[in-house]
């Protein structure tokens, strides 16, 4: 299962960014192998929609779930729709820490 | 002549100006006063009359799901975010579509068609026998400003003389107001925001090929500043409207400076007459 993880970076070390549309980078990791990819968010910049068009990435990566820090309103109907699970991660540390709270099962789900 | 009266810094005094040459210049001519400031419009405050209300629409797609194979063209070619093509089913954010017609175009399937969307109102009332006044209403929470610009521009576009308030800042609704005009006022004060902000200003009449002229509002007398950076561009200043508790007071309760104290008339009309000499009119 694929999960993303929005990041202020490109490793796993990278901090964990809290905005989801407007996040540098994505990162992706396969929690069945414990790989990942970097994605960089070509929509960080963007005047507007950027909320649905990174939840489009999202959705065309097969991601499953998303960790984040707020996914705004028109995000969430995208991603809610596609069947993508969010789960909120707001403790300021790296994107390791956020995944390794995700597999002990520690973070919130939102809707 | 189609004259526009901008700032930069909100809260100079656009409408101060506009609404008192509106009312001076209505003595002598036909004037047509167009509230550009759709977000905030006030200059029905100052020349309350019954009006006419009409709808502001813009088209925004509607997808037919039954002819819709989800091929994903159109979320492709929107550059908004507002359509996101799922397997089974597209979702669309009117609130973010800009009305381009792209995804209409793109659509393989004739699965798209598009449909009015109210997003707020123009209204038209003669509040003085030579006044007509224009004004553009948003809609509470919708986000598109400039549609209703551009159809309360539309609905004095044959006047012949057509004063336009803008709303405060350099963004869409600005360019928006600015564009077409023969000149431009741009009322500033002389404090380091109305500087800063009238730099801004300048810089976007200039690129809209829109002649500026300066009106320094609230002047305490220490204007060199302002002044100074006149001279260094080459624009003159038209006006200093004096720092002064009763003209505060008199526009505060929507009144006009020039039908209180009608002696400001003549400094409004001469102002009126160095906006015709920088749009290149002839009197």
């Amino acid at each position: 299962m694929k999960i993303c993880i929005t990041s202020q970076g490109l490793t796993l070390d990278a901090l964990v960014e809290e905005r989801f549309g407007r996040a540098p980078f994505f990162i992706i990791i396969d929690s069945g192998t414990g790989s990942f990819t970097a994605i960089e968010n070509q929509f960080a910049k963007g005047a507007g929609g950027v909320g649905p068009k990174a939840a489009q990435v999202l959705i065309a990566q097969d991601v499953k779930v998303l960790i984040s820090g707020q996914v705004g309103g028109n995000a969430r109907e995208v991603l809610a729709a596609a069947g993508i699970a969010m789960y909120t991660y707001r403790s300021g540390g790296t994107v390791k820490d956020a995944f390794d709270q995700f597999t002990k099962n520690m973070l919130e789900q939102s809707t | 002549m189609k004259l526009a009266i901008a700032s930069g810094k909100g809260g100079t005094g656009k409408t101060m100006v506009a609404v008192n040459l509106a009312f001076t210049l209505s003595k002598t001519e036909e004037v047509t006063l167009v509230d550009c400031d759709v977000e905030e419009p006030n200059l029905h405050l100052f020349f309350p009359a019954p009006a006419i209300t009409t709808e502001v629409t813009v088209p925004v797609p509607v997808v037919t799901e039954t002819t819709c194979d989800h091929c994903g063209r159109c979320e492709e070619v929107c550059q908004y975010g507002a359509m996101t093509v799922l397997r089974n089913r597209v979702l669309l954010f009117p609130e973010l579509c800009h009305s381009c017609g792209g995804c209409t175009l793109v659509c393989p399937n004739g699965a798209i068609h598009e449909e009015p969307k109210r997003i707020g109102t123009t209204t038209i009332s003669t509040p003085l026998p030579n006044l007509k006044l224009v004004s553009g209403m948003l809609d509470t929470g919708n986000p598109h400003a400039v549609p209703i610009i551009r159809a309360a521009k539309t609905l004095a576009a044959s006047d012949p003389l057509i004063i336009c308030d803008t709303a405060p800042g350099t963004s869409c609704p600005v360019v928006e107001t600015l564009e077409g005009c023969d000149a431009c006022i741009l009322v500033t004060e002389s404090t380091p925001f109305g500087l800063h902000d009238l730099r801004l200003a300048v810089d976007v009449a200039a690129r809209l090929d829109v002649p500026i002229g300066i009106v320094i509002n609230r002047s305490d007398g220490k204007d060199q500043a302002t002044l100074e950076f006149c001279t260094d561009h080459d624009l003159d200043v038209m006006m200093i409207i004096p720092f002064d508790r009763e003209i505060a007071a008199i526009q505060s309760r929507g009144d006009l400076l020039c039908r209180v104290r009608p002696e400001w008339q003549a400094a409004f009309t001469a102002l009126f007459y160095k906006c015709q000499a920088l749009a290149g009119v002839q009197r």
